[in-house]
């Protein structure tokens, strides 16, 4: 086993913080470190934290990972911000209203750019928290990017997911976004103490209303890019449906943390219910197999695709010779495909 | 090595003066060259620097110092960083350092000192410089 990857198990905190970079980079030694840690997943409680900009994720994050240790409850944190388009760089600062937790050597924090990835985490997140939840963290908690578009990316590898609103963000009814309420499994109203508290959540629970209690699969799938469709599933195989608890919160203070964490409980009993979790893992992995399965091939197809190649065949389109799709066929005809060996 | 990933760098405003504009504003020009910043905001303590560096397993340390705090905040941070494993993660320092003050800086480990003049293109170059240097003889 990997030296780094024997360090994490004896809770070695900077070899862990040295093999996130490693799986960050996907430098060498990352798939060997992940190889031998990965029969030591699957204890961590993994819950997703989603919501636009500002709405108090991180504050919220702060306050719950309070909460859990006076349970004597390990906490991981992983907070993902936005790469600058322009610079490639990032600014982290999901810290900045974490800093309660410093000093508590039963949680660790960890922040990870997006490095171009959409939805609101980064490729590497899903590693990220395997490695964290390998590691021996009871609650792996992972902060998105506050987007406020379509970050149901978090409803593919969380358990557990929290949408985090605030009041004035959330009481036009247009402005919530049916994709991250559906992906929902706890819709926090943080920020209780500003005005406006009331419309918003009664803006939420017409909106869950309305919505039929649409399972997580089809919101994964059909916002996601996998090749084909998951199974959407039945009423009769996923009884009984959860329905979104509404909890609301004053972050800053404290309030309304112990009902959210009786809210995350609750939903995490269920998921141990006639085996709600294992399906639910089954979806998601499904998931991840078809993206990676999509990458490699891809990687590998263009291993045999000169550049020259591509720039002939996008001269013709560009002509109108061709249209991009018979352009596709051509490159694929032209790999027989099927035998094509490293 | 550190041409196929951005530089990681933590950038840390220790002690008690409550303006951070100046750490903003390097964190800014540190995104703009490519890095990625982790900024941890005011009022750090040497052990949260260092906490934090460590989680973060960021490849270089920058602190901004306006209150003249120095000689009482960084040869406390490094010794924490020392003692938590992070011996070989460089310190840097942006701030009003006195001459003198700058020397025994210097010999205490600390790689860089800029002051408010400084430019932020001498200050990416650097970070890079001694990234390079760093990784030149750590093992991948
Ligand atoms: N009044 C009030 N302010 C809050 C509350 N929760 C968070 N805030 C403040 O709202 C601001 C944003 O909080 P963050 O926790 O950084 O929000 P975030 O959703 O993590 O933001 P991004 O990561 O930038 O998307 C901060 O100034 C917080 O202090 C709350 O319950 N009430
Ligand atoms: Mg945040």
């Amino acid at each position: 086993m990997s030296a780094l990857a024997t360090q994490v198990l004896q809770g070695d905190r900077r070899a862990l913080a040295r093999l996130l970079t490693i799986v960050e980079n996907a430098r060498e030694g990352s798939d060997d470190a992940l190889a031998a840690l990965f029969p030591h997943t699957g204890h961590a409680h993994i819950v997703g934290i989603t919501g636009p900009p500002g709405a108090g994720k991180s504050t919220l994050v702060n306050a719950l990972t309070q909460a859990l240790r006076t349970d004597q409850k390990t906490v991981a944190i992983l907070a993902v911000d936005p790469t600058s388009p322009f610079s490639g760089g990032a600014i982290l600062g999901d810290r900045i209203r974490m800093r309660d937790l410093a000093g508590d050597t039963g949680v660790f924090i960890r922040s990870m750019a997006t490095r171009g990835s959409l939805g609101g985490l980064a490729r590497a997140s899903r590693d990220a928290v395997r490695l964290l939840d390998a590691a021996g963290y009871d609650h792996v908690l992972v902060e998105t990017v506050g987007a406020g578009q379509n970050e149901v990316e978090i409803a593919r590898m969380a358990q557990t997911v929290l949408v985090v609103e605030a009041p004035g963000m959330g009481d036009d009814v247009q402005a919530i976004k049916a994709g991250i309420l559906e992906i929902a499994d706890i819709l926090v109203v943080n920020k209780a103490d500003h005005p406006g508290l009331d419309n918003t959540v009664r803006g939420l629970k017409m909106m869950l209303e309305l919505g039929h209690p649409a399972s997580r699969t089809q919101v994964m799938s059909h916002h996601g890019r996998a090749m084909s469709v998951a199974a959407p599933v039945s009423a009769s195989d996923d009884q009984p449906l959860w329905m979104p608890i509404i909890v609301q919160t004053v972050a800053t203070e404290g309030r309304g943390i112990e009902a959210l964490l009786d809210a995350i409980r609750a939903h995490r009993a269920h998921l141990h219910l006639d085996g709600h979790l294992q399906r639910l893992e089954h979806r998601q992995l499904e998931i991840e197999l078809q993206e990676r399965l999509r990458d490699a091939l891809l990687a590998r197809l263009l291993e045999h695709v000169s550049a020259q190649d591509m720039s002939v065949l996008i001269e013709r389109i560009q002509q109108r010779r061709l249209t991009p799709n018979q352009a596709v066929e051509t490159m694929l005809a032209g790999l027989r495909f099927g035998q094509f060996e490293d | 090595m550190s041409s196929d990933r951005p530089i990681r760098v933590l950038i840390g405003k220790p002690g008690l003066d409550g303006h951070d504009r100046g750490a903003k504003v390097i964190a800014r020009a540190l995104r703009d060259a490519g890095m990625e910043v982790v900024y941890t905001g005011l009022r750090q303590t040497p052990e949260m620097i260092a906490e934090a560096a460590l989680q973060e397993d960021v490849d270089i340390v920058g602190l901004s110092i306006l209150s003249g705090a120095h000689m009482a905040l960084v040869p406390r941070i490094r010794e924490v960083m020392d003692s938590s494993g992070l011996k070989d993660v460089p310190l840097i320092i942006g701030g009003i350092i006195p001459d003198a003050d700058k020397q025994v800086l210097e010999t205490i480990g600390v790689s860089g000192i800029f002051g408010p003049g400084a430019n932020t293109e001498e200050i990416t170059g650097f970070i890079r410089s001694l990234v390079a240097a760093r990784d030149q003889d750590r093992p991948a």
